[in-house]
């Protein structure tokens, strides 16, 4: 059990750099770049570990990375990463999943708590701009997981799955899909939904104060975080994975997908996407859930 | 001539041999840490002179700097290297020092321009500084006014070789460990205000 736990940890942080790595390679290749090494993330979080840290304001300060990173580790622990499962289920037995849900937004909930305690403003415009997207993108989201919840008669993960041996639920219920891929990438930050650490706006948002060791916890939560998602998303719809082969299969399609979306839009405002949030995939999931 | 070049041949050993000191006393770990802080590098770029036009070249399709693992961040809270991009006014040079501190361990710093160096083609302003490396530390200089985005890339692929093989001290141990000296360069050009003054005991922290 111990050492299952930790193997889906390393997976998850080895699989999440390795994307984010990916990402960066394809996004220079669309602008026409070479691009860093796959390896780059790896490197970056390395030597950020290795860095000394210069701020302090406070033991809050210090505790906002340390929430995120367990509300990380924690949703990765609680979703299986097999659907026969025998092995690397961790500790989805023991919850379904409503505590992934609750789980998932515990990780904004702690940014905004450490960085609440340093008062730069950039910070505070991040956090607002993350609370405030958070709010459009659990809606669709919801309802979708609610409708798979009713077609199932279960909250159990394990069961979702289990019943996708016949028909992947991105077939039986595609409305639902939809509008849970939409808010997926407003989950996974990434462009058009990447209002929250917008570089050239808000100065990296959040992490403007975090240097050294706490911005690579930051980064490394956000790695582990992407591929929880990743994950997720696998269980639900495609029907989870029978082996390692197809485990990375299927989440390298989700994420390249998601990958090409974020390199065709531009960012959206925040208020755009609420409002996109709010009225496209919430629409689509609400007539999903009427279909189920 | 040929003394003089015997001589310079010698003391250019005697250096190497000074450096070859240095490296071999790396531990395993020094190495590693090393051999990643070379491998990414963040960098906040301070547009000073006009040599910060080129800049944006370097980091984007043209010459496509993050094949190197150097990329852009915005604040100098997460970045390992500055480039000071040419001449420093006094004003300038105020918030480039606090932008200097404000990095944390290990930091570098890039003087881009010979207005850096020796004050370039303004050697006799009254207004801009003359040698940045009186003010700060300075780890690489890329001269020329203004250099090219291939040298700037040159002196990145320098900083980078120097910084594995550990063969230079690196100027923000120089900073700390004689603070005094750049204090007090500091302080004959802008006067006692050089740090920020803060008036209250902000979260907790003894600031005086
Ligand atoms: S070195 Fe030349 S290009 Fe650079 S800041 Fe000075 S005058 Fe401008």
């Amino acid at each position: 059990m111990f050492i299952d736990l930790l193997i889906m940890l390393v997976m998850a942080y080895g699989f999440g750099f390795l994307y984010y790595g990916l990402y960066r390679n394809i996004s220079a290749r669309v602008h026409g770049r070479f691009g860093p090494s796959l390896a780059q993330s790896f490197y970056d979080s390395i030597k950020l570990f290795t860095k000394d840290t210069s701020t302090d304001f406070g033991w809050m300060f210090f505790a906002g990375p340390i929430i995120m990173a367990s509300g990380a580790i924690l949703t990765v622990l609680f979703i299986p990463y097999f659907n026969h499962g025998e092995r690397l289920v961790g500790l989805s037995p023991y919850g379904n999943l409503i505590v992934v849900l609750y789980f998932m937004v515990l990780g904004p909930l702690g940014n905004a708590l450490g960085v609440g305690s340093h008062g730069n403003p950039f910070g505070a415009m991040g956090i607002t701009r993350g609370l405030t997207r958070l709010l459009g993108l659990e809606m669709p989201f919801y309802i979708a997981v609610v409708g798979l919840m009713i077609a199932n008669e279960s909250a159990d993960i394990g069961t979702i799955m289990a019943n996708q041996a016949e028909t992947y639920n991105i077939i039986a219920h595609p409305l639902l899909f939809i509008a849970a891929f939409i808010s997926f990438l407003g989950f996974l930050g990434k462009s058009p939904f990447d209002v929250v650490g917008a570089p050239q706006e808000v100065y990296s948002g959040p992490a403007v104060e975090f240097g050294g060791k706490f911005l690579a916890l930051a980064l490394s939560q956000s790695a582990i975080f992407s591929f929880a998602k990743l994950l997720l998303m696998v269980d639900l719809f495609l029907g989870g994975a029978d082996s390692l082969w197809d485990l990375i299969l299927k989440t390298f399609v989700l994420f390249v997908a998601s990958v090409f979306v974020g390199n065709v839009y531009g960012r959206f405002t925040t208020a755009q996407s609420v409002d996109f949030l709010l009225k496209v995939p919430t629409v689509i999931a609400i007539v999903g859930l009427l279909f189920v | 001539m040929q003394k003089g070049f015997v001589a310079y041949n010698n003391e250019q050993k005697s250096l190497e041999a000074e450096t070859e000191g240095i490296k071999n006393s790396q531990t395993l770990i020094q190495k590693a840490m090393n051999w990643f802080s070379a491998r990414s590098m963040f960098v906040v770029a301070y547009g000073t002179g006009c040599g910060a036009i080129e800049m944006p070249p370097v980091f984007t399709s043209r010459y496509d700097i993050e094949r190197l693992g150097v990329v852009g961040v915005a604040t100098p809270r997460q970045a390992d290297i500055m480039i000071v991009s040419g001449y420093c006014s006094l004003k300038t040079l105020r918030r480039v020092i606090r932008t200097y501190e404000q990095m944390s361990e290990p930091k570098y710093v890039i003087a881009l321009g010979s207005c850096t160096i020796n004050g370039g083609m303004y050697w006799d302003s009254y207004n801009t500084i003359k040698k940045l490396e009186e003010y700060i530390g300075v780890d690489m200089y890329v001269a020329g006014c203004m250099p090219r985005p291939e040298a700037l890339i040159e002196g990145f692929v320098k900083l980078q070789e120097s910084i594995r093989n550990n063969t230079i001290q690196p100027g923000y141990v120089k900073y700390r460990e004689d603070y005094a000296y750049y204090q007090a360069n500091q302080e004959k050009l802008l006067g006692k205000e050089t740090q920020p003054v803060y008036e209250e005991d902000y979260a907790g922290m003894n600031l005086s």
